[in-house]
């Protein structure tokens, strides 16, 4: 199948500064991407381009089948864009600036009416439809502007940040709603600084560094392949009294404690009831067997501060 | 066609009702319509009354008679003058409230977008200034019983709305270009002195009652707002309204540019002049032959002049003038080596001024410049024809010997000044307008460094030391 969103070589200039270089992407629709970098990565740079707003130096991209140079306009048509700085007209009510930009997609006004009503109600803001938006608070504001972008049924999301002026339970809300716009067959690209919304959401990641992509995969593929194989934690009902040295040769043991134990291994599916059996055999009850949580964070962070691009990017 | 016209208005007028919404509800921009629409007029009849009084009682009742036109047209303009407000703020206003992306994302085209800000800017100005003119209109019918000639009505309903679109279109120009409202509030005196001007003309006109000028001057105004409209949307760029953070003046990369222009791919003078030059005087040919018009039309301009203002034939007696001409050239010392460079110096400031007045007019006022001295030429060819003389002896004597050099630098320079001024309708993809205008100035440098002063140097020698040699030989003395 075709992915959605395709960039082959994508690179932006600035007179001297690159912004974007070399970029390969490819989202298939049901695919969330999640664009991680550090503030002037050229995250906003490379969403700019896929949104035919800034033309590429090099290289090119298509959107829903569109190129986004020479068909700028049948892009435009099909991508939601959520930016960074959401920029409403504040003197206008909710349903009015809805109208405006749902009128500009040639969506009729009855089927324009509807959909303000259903997404208004479905980001809890149809109580603030009659007010003025320059009294929205920054929540509701994004909120808003996210409506605005799902406003024409785009098959194509681009959000910029879009959880991160919202309280806690906004910020849920909307992930929940990203999480279902996805099994609209849509692919959805995420630009957040929010490693765990990030984790939460997206089935790729991609991180950006000066305006290269220095790492990608998945987020369990990224954990793996940058901090190492699963580390599982075992808590017993008795003491170890030296069992690990009983424990088979291909595990790897991490740390221990008086009752607990860690290892790392390539193969859990496969190791994790060896250990169970090997732990019974002996007359030890498990309590627990569970994967120790790392976070998205140390991949981050160890890929961001690495000088090169790491294994496994492009 | 029809279909596609009608969905480009559809997103125009998208644009432009939103952006009228917007504007009816702000109190800064309603309560100044207001006031120059209903109040200000009322003030211009109680101030026409009054003036009528005052002039009739001193027997000056004709000073009464064009200042109620006058204040017609004023109470037209007052209003108006906010759209210039409005505009400069289309995109700049946009662009510091940071909504601007989100609309450019969208799938309107540049052209719906450009003339549905310019459209916003002009409507609620324009309806206030109809509006005012009725005021104006139905106070002075009710106070005195004046009614306004129909055709002058006309003329000042067309002038007010022509007169809007010329400010409305050099501001969007201007806050398309510029990174924040100060800065294009800053650049508005590109529009206001010259409209000021305008009005300065238009009051004369109508004090000396020449009303078809009106006409004249309307026609010119459609003209400037086409160019500006187009110019506008050339330069719209989505990528520089967004990117573009900071109006640096970066004089390092701009004398880069330039120089890199200048000297193309050449590497050596005769490189440069074989290719560089060659190149842009071959991208010459089309102002080549307008100026070639221009300078004929001024020189029959003259001719025909000469009909009215005819100069007394003695003074085309020219037996013997070689001797006079001695005289003449040294009291205005253009004699020698130093007459030579000052009348070089004298050409090279022309082209200067020229090249000045053209870069920022579309090319239009160099050119006229350039003109001014054919048609005198025409003027004096013209006079010695009526005095009984001959055009062709005056031509070969007095201006062929030097002008074999200096009409084609004349030319030449007036091709680049009409290339240079006009660089901002013609800025290459991909290309901002600082860029296409340093490539147009390297272009006009080249043409003038590489032709126009070695022809200068060429005919200022020739006018010193061949010209009075020729008069002398054709008239004696």
């Amino acid at each position: 199948m075709d992915a959605l969103v395709a960039t082959h070589d994508l690179t932006k200039q600035f007179r001297a500064l690159t912004a974007v270089e070399g970029v390969n992407l490819a989202v298939q629709a049901g695919e969330v991407l999640a664009l991680l970098g550090p503030n002037g990565a050229g995250k906003t740079t490379t969403i700019r381009m896929l949104s035919s707003i800034l033309a590429p130096t090099r290289g090119s991209a298509t959107v829903a089948g569109y190129d986004v140079v020479r068909h700028a306009e049948g892009v435009r048509a099909r991508i939601g864009l959520l930016t960074e700085h959401h920029g409403l007209y504040t003197r206008m009510r909710a349903e009015d600036y809805l109208l405006f930009f749902g009128r500009i997609y040639n969506v009729s006004d009855a089927e324009l009416r509807e959909r303000i009503g259903t997404l208004l109600e479905r980001y809890d803001l149809q109580d603030a439809a009659a007010l003025r938006l320059g009294h929205y608070s920054k929540g509701m504001r994004q909120k808003l502007a996210l409506v605005r972008a799902l406003l024409h049924d785009p098959q194509v999301l681009l959000l910029d940040e879009p959880t991160s002026a919202m309280d806690p339970s906004s910020a849920h809300m909307v992930r929940e709603s990203i999480a279902g716009l996805r099994r609209g067959n849509r692919a959805i690209i995420v630009c957040t600084h929010n490693l765990h919304e990030a984790e939460l959401l997206a089935d790729k990641i991609a991180i950006i560094r000066k305006g290269r992509i220095i790492a990608r995969g998945s987020p369990q593929a990224l954990k793996r392949r940058l901090l190492g194989d699963p580390i599982m934690e075992v808590h017993l009902a008795q003491q170890l009294n030296g069992l690990h040295e009983n424990l088979p040769d291909d595990v790897v043991i991490m740390a221990r404690g008086e009752n607990w134990l860690r290892y790392q291994t390539a193969d859990p599916d496969a190791v994790n009831p060896r250990i169970i059996r090997s732990l019974q055999d002996n007359g030890f009850d498990v309590i627990t067997l569970a994967e120790v949580e790392r976070s998205l964070e140390d991949v981050y962070l160890q890929v961001v501060a690495a000088e090169s691009p790491l294994e496994g990017a492009s | 066609m029809i279909a596609s016209w009608l969905e480009v208005s559809r997103g125009i007028r998208l644009v432009a009702l939103r952006e009228i919404r917007d504007q009816i509800r702000d109190w800064r921009i309603l309560t100044p319509i207001i006031i120059l629409t209903l109040f200000f007029p009322l003030l211009m009849n109680i101030t026409a009354q009054q003036a009528l009084d005052f002039v009739s009682r001193y027997g000056a009742p004709i000073i009464g008679d064009r200042l109620v036109p006058f204040l017609l047209m004023v109470v037209g303009f007052f209003p108006i003058s906010i759209s210039l407000v409005i505009a400069l703020e289309s995109f700049a206003g946009e662009r510091e409230r940071l909504s601007l992306e989100p609309l450019l994302a969208t799938p309107l085209q540049d052209s719906q977008l450009y003339f549905g800000k310019m459209l916003a800017s002009m409507a609620p100005p324009l309806s206030a200034a109809y509006l005012g003119i009725l005021v104006y209109l139905t106070g002075l019918y009710l106070s005195i019983g004046w009614t306004a000639p129909p055709v002058l009505l006309i003329q000042v309903f067309t002038l007010t709305t022509v007169q809007a679109l010329v400010m409305v279109s050099g501001a969007v120009v201007i806050s398309s270009l510029t990174t924040s409202v100060r800065a294009a509030n800053l650049l508005a005196s590109f529009v206001v002195i010259p409209i000021a001007e305008l009005i300065i003309i238009e009051s004369m006109v109508m004090f000396w009652a020449r009303y078809h000028v009106l006409w004249w001057i309307v026609v010119a105004l459609m003209l400037i707002a086409v160019v500006l409209a187009r110019m506008g949307l050339r330069l719209f760029n989505r990528e520089e309204l967004l990117s573009r953070e900071i109006d640096v003046l970066n004089l390092r990369w701009a004398g880069r540019t330039f120089w890199q222009a200048f000297r193309g791919e050449a590497h050596g003078i005769v490189g440069w002049y074989r290719d560089v030059v060659r190149t842009t005087l071959a991208s010459l040919r089309i102002p080549l032959a307008m100026l070639s018009a221009a300078i004929l039309i001024g020189f029959f301009l003259g001719i025909d002049s000469a009909n009215t203002f005819t100069l007394p034939a003695n003074l085309f007696q020219w037996d013997g003038v070689g001797g006079e001409m001695a005289e003449y050239l040294d009291a205005f010392n253009l004699v020698g080596t130093a007459g030579w460079i000052r009348i070089l110096y004298i050409n090279v400031r022309a082209i200067g001024l020229a090249t000045l007045l053209g870069a920022f007019t579309f090319g239009v006022l160099g050119i006229i410049l350039l003109m001014v001295p054919f048609a005198l030429i025409g003027y004096f060819a013209g006079n010695v024809a009526l005095a009984g003389g001959s055009i062709v002896q005056f031509l070969m004597a007095f201006i062929l010997p030097h002008g074999s050099l200096e009409i084609p630098a004349a030319i030449i320079a007036g091709a680049a000044i009409l290339q240079l001024g006009s660089a901002a309708l013609r800025i290459p993809a991909g290309k901002s307008l600082g860029e296409g205008w340093l490539h147009a100035l390297a272009g006009w440098a080249r043409i003038v460094l590489a032709f126009v002063v070695p022809l200068l140097i060429g005919a200022a020698a020739l006018e010193v030391f061949l010209t009075p040699r020729v008069v002398m030989a054709y008239f004696g003395g």
